[in-house]
């Protein structure tokens, strides 16, 4: 047994790379000893901008002898047929065994694989690895033709056991394998000599080098914490960026300093995005004010000032950006206070899509329609127009064309600057949620109407132009929106019929487009409701609602009502789920197959007048009773739109059901009896199909 | 030992000239034409193509008539100066190389924080890109590290290694000035200082207002298309000259008409005359002048074509 340590030795690897790129090496190196016929007992691999490092403990020394034997043609097969066989197998004939075979004597070749020292087999591994290693991008460098993620510089190969360490001798395109390390770039930059994983983890300490991401990223969570926590303050927590911040540095060093006083009053979305983005900075808030005061800058070094130097260069760094970001802030706020005129204005020369208008344009349709949604969501309609009209002014400010990621949130202040209702601004912040599947959906009157009209717009746009998703294209993110649609509508239980919201907007569309209403708005608003209602399928299915389910609601009327529509889907999902709903759903299959069956032998439609005073047998008087309770609990709560209740009722019928079905045979030998009988199982089924279409189930 | 810190701009670019001279490079001048960067010199662009070794450095003044702000911004001017360090094939310690010229221009390693962070290089103009890092000090962009993959469509065999250095900004940091025009351009103590501004505040507002407001768009429209026929006549002339009789590929003129025409075409972008949709449009047209160029850059020797 022994233990194998690798290092591959770089300049620096992006950060974002780094976990991925560890995993990498890990999962290719040990599966590469494994085929190769070696087993280890464990494997852990870490990443710093510098170097990845796997560490493979209890490695066999050797892998085992293989032996195979391989059956070869008859032995009076063609000289030919022989031929191939040593070719494929490298023997010669004299090596072969005959053997009796059921149908006459076949040659048999015994071939015989002896194990391979690890070290081998290693060097094997890690060369195949090294070539074909997964980066995301990669380089060549120099005068060479590896490829790697930025100029690999060293080897580190060995296997260590208790009698010492040997180097696995391997040569990568010039790069010989070796048993040294490098420190910390500036700290500790010697070659150092390591002999196993431990002593190399506890060497490169020394060399100021934590191997491990997530040991560096604790550790500046904690000392950042910390200080923030003796100045009374917090940090603002922020996961992404402290593993990006862990991934570029080898020796954290956290420094906290103060933000310039002139830029205290920044909105804090500026003063965080500002340091996030462009300096990886933590921002520290004060609890008392709220606002963030502070910032927190990872080094990578420790120097003779305790790191003052560094932290004052940073500082003004962020000065600088932040005084950019002043500059644009109080130029945007003359024009938000002046009404955003200007900025309106300037939307009429942005195109949105060159057949849809400009942005200008947009805004007028989505105004319109916001105010014709307004009492569905129940907003009062002129705060939501105004909303609408409002929305996309941030894009002509400064502060958004520098920060894109700040549309929206801007509008908020600028929309509250230019002294309009909060709702309003919330409205402006809010119109482009949601955005996916899991982020919050706005609940506001006015922001909900926005928002529909914002997605309802878009996907009635580009229906009317005929640019729809094909297959993995979707460069408008229509899906998307139409998800939004589906979120907005369901989340918040809002009622309405999407089909004649489509047409309208098609409508609309289309005038502003060639000043007339050159299209089919009918068509374009039933293909729209197939794709929201495909949408819907992978919506439920992740609420565990399977898309037969949904087919079968789908097929009921008012199914361009969203919030109907899931309601019966999921009443009825729970229905299937239970014991008497699969079987009743069986009976109903049996009893709407025969009756089609029947229905089509005989050219006639059973669809009226059971009796129960043909009934021959206690089942069919029982299923008539069942029925006569059930059709009117099940008609008045459908009526109420309470399918738990209506699919309640229905349970009830399972047991009459079958037991009619096991009791009694419907062609019976009379034709009146056949036909009362029939007659009934169209009750049975009538019944079942008021609540969803159940012929769509599948199984 | 404690680091002798330049105390003007030009100290800092006549540092880095004698340090890089030391390591061997070439220390050209500027290049005689409107460029955007320091990469447009055909010492980069043209000599990172082909397989002769190279190396050179030089001051590019540069110009961006977009970023102009009439001189009253303290960090930014319509133009300005990069250092460009080009060497092929990249050495291995080119990091090492590139950590010495700061130490070289007063940065002490030990009390700053010099950071390498990814970032790739791409120039769509250019039809080129490469992987490699801005490096920071103190959490301040210095200078852009690339390895070179391609060049104009051409794979860059072997890979040329490139250093810029944002002349302006480093110096600003070094000598620890928060406006650049009040930056100490030649010594301060001088018989007649001068600051950064004193050289460049006058120019800067006349090019602001001729750039964004003056500039005769239909001159430069024209402009545009007359250096794009132009390189695309140069490049269709036979290889052999009638006159001499010898070989002479004229990838060097034609690509002068490419400099010519993006920088044109800067210029109407400044003018707020082209739309996002013809921007692409004219970023694919210079492109496709770089690539021909490129393409007969390596038919010449000094691209290492041999008979």
């Amino acid at each position: 047994m022994s233990d194998l340590l690798i290092e591959l030795f770089s300049e620096e690897i992006p950060a974002r790379m780094q976990a991925k790129a560890a995993d990498d090496l890990k999962r290719l190196v040990t599966n590469g000893l494994v085929e190769a016929g070696l087993t280890y007992a464990s494997a852990g691999a870490f990443s710093t901008p510098r170097r990845l490092v796997l560490t493979v403990e209890g490695l066999n020394d050797r892998s085992a002898d293989v032996r195979e034997e391989r059956k070869g043609p008859r032995t009076d097969a063609p000289e030919k047929a022989l031929e191939g066989f040593l070719r494929s197998t490298g023997l010669t004939k004299d090596q072969l065994e005959e053997r009796d075979d059921k149908k006459g004597a076949v040659w048999f070749a015994i071939v015989e694989k002896p194990g391979r020292a690890a070290s081998e087999i290693v060097a094997e591994v890690l060369d195949a690895t090294i070539r074909n290693f997964p980066w995301p991008k990669s380089m060549r460098w120099g005068n060479g033709s590896l490829r790697w993620v930025r100029p690999l510089h060293s080897i580190l190969c060995i296997l260590s056991a208790e009698d010492g360490a040997e180097v696995v001798p391997l040569d990568v395109d010039g790069i010989v394998s070796g048993d040294v390390t490098f420190g910390h770039r500036f700290l500790a930059p010697d070659a150092i000599k390591v002999v196993n994983f431990d002593d190399c983890s506890t060497k490169l300490k020394q060399a100021y080098v934590v191997l491990d991401a997530s040991e560096r990223a604790e550790a500046i969570w904690a000392d950042a914490t910390n200080q923030a926590f003796a100045n009374g303050l917090e940090v603002i927590e922020d996961r992404g960026l402290l593993a990006e911040v862990a991934g570029l540095v080898e020796w954290p060093v956290v420094l906290m300093g103060p933000i310039a006083k002139d830029y205290l009053n920044l909105p804090s979305e500026v003063l965080q995005l500002s340091m996030k983005e462009h300096q990886k900075f933590f921002s520290v808030k004060n609890p008392k004010t709220g606002r963030i005061e502070q910032f927190i800058t990872v080094a990578n070094i420790e120097t003779a000032d305790n790191g003052a130097t560094i932290l004052a260069g940073n500082g003004r760094v962020l000065s600088a950006r932040l005084a950019d970001g002043k500059f644009f802030w109080e130029n945007d706020l003359r024009e938000a206070k002046s009404g955003m005129k200007g900025w309106l204005q300037a939307l009429e020369n942005v195109t949105f899509h060159n057949k849809l208008g400009s942005v200008a344009e947009q805004i007028e349709r989505i105004s319109d329609l916001s105010g014709h949604l307004a009492a569905t969501t129940g907003a009062d309609p002129v705060m939501a127009t105004t909303a609408a009209q409002l929305s996309k002014a941030d894009l002509s400010s400064e502060m958004v064309y520098e920060f894109p990621e700040l549309q929206g949130v801007m509008g908020r202040y600028y929309s509250a600057e230019a002294g309009h209702d909060a709702a309003i601004g919330a409205a402006i912040e809010e119109h482009y949620s949601p955005l996916g599947p899991s982020d919050d959906v706005p609940t506001a009157p006015v922001s909900m109407a926005v928002a529909l009209a914002a997605k309802v717009d878009t996907l009635a746009g580009f229906w009317v132009i005929d640019e729809k998703p094909t297959g993995s294209k979707d460069p408008f993110a229509l899906r998307r929106a139409a998800l939004g649609v589906i979120r907005l509508a369901v989340e918040n239980d809002l009622r309405f019929g999407l089909r004649d919201v489509f047409a309208r907007q098609a409508t609309v569309v289309s005038k502003a487009q060639d000043g007339s209403d050159g299209v089919d708005s009918d068509a374009i608003s039933d293909s729209l409701m197939g794709f929201v209602h495909d949408r819907l399928k992978v919506y439920l299915k992740d609420r565990g609602v399977k898309h037969d389910v949904i087919d079968a609601s789908v097929a009921m009327p008012g199914n361009d009502d969203l919030s109907l529509l899931v309601r019966r889907a999921e009443a009825l999902s729970g229905f299937l789920r239970t014991d008497d709903g699969e079987n009743l759903v069986q009976g109903f299959k049996r009893a709407n197959n025969m009756l089609t069956a029947e229905e089509k032998k005989d050219g006639v439609e059973y669809s009226f007048g059971a009796d129960i005073k043909f009934a021959e047998t206690d089942e069919e008087r029982a299923l008539f009773a069942a029925l006569d309770a059930g059709e009117p609990a099940i008609v008045a709560a459908m009526g109420a739109e309470d399918f738990e209740t209506a699919m309640a009722a229905m349970a009830q019928l399972r047991g009459p059901v079958d037991a009619f079905f096991k009791a009694v045979k419907v062609n019976a030998d009379s034709d009146v009896i056949r036909r009362n009988r029939l007659n009934l199982l169209s009750r049975i089924s009538k019944t079942c199909l008021s609540v969803a279409d159940l012929t769509r189930l599948e199984g | 030992m404690s680091i002798d810190k330049p105390k003007s701009f030009q100290e800092i670019i006549l540092r880095l000239q004698s340090y890089w001279a030391e390591h061997g490079c070439a220390v050209m001048q500027s290049y005689d034409m409107e460029v955007g960067a320091g990469t447009f010199h055909p010492a980069t662009t043209m000599r990172s193509l082909g397989s002769t070794p190279w190396s050179a450095a030089y001051v590019q003044p540069s110009r961006r008539p977009t970023d102009g702000r009439y001189g009253d911004s303290p960090n930014r001017w319509q133009h300005y100066y990069q250092y460009q360090v080009i060497i092929k094939p990249s050495p291995p310690n080119l990091q090492e190389l590139y950590l010495g010229s700061l130490r070289a221009i007063g940065i002490d390693m030990a009390m700053h924080d010099i950071r390498f962070v990814e970032d790739d290089w791409e120039s769509p103009t250019l039809g080129a890109w490469g992987l490699g890092w801005e490096v920071w000090c103190d959490g301040m962009e210095v200078s852009q590290f690339t390895y070179f993959q391609q060049v104009g469509g051409h794979d860059c065999k072997p890979v040329s290694g490139e250093l810029t250095y944002g002349l302006e900004r480093l110096a600003m940091y070094i000598l620890n000035c928060d406006d650049g025009n009040e930056m100490p351009f030649n010594a301060p103590d001088a018989p007649i200082p001068l600051t950064y501004g004193d050289v460049f505040r006058e120019a800067e507002a006349q090019y602001a207002r001729w750039n964004f407001d003056v500039a005769d768009t239909d001159t430069l429209l024209r402009h545009f298309e007359d250096a794009e026929a132009e390189c695309a006549r140069i490049l269709a002339e036979p290889h052999d000259d009638p006159k001499t009789g010898r070989r002479i590929v004229m990838a060097l003129p034609a690509y002068d008409q490419c400099i010519k025409a993006s920088h044109v075409f800067n210029l109407l972008d400044a003018r707020g005359v082209i739309s996002v949709t013809e921007r692409q449009a004219y970023i694919g047209r210079v492109r496709t002048l770089a690539k021909a160029c490129a393409d007969a850059f390596v038919q010449t020797r000094a691209g290492g074509w041999a008979a």
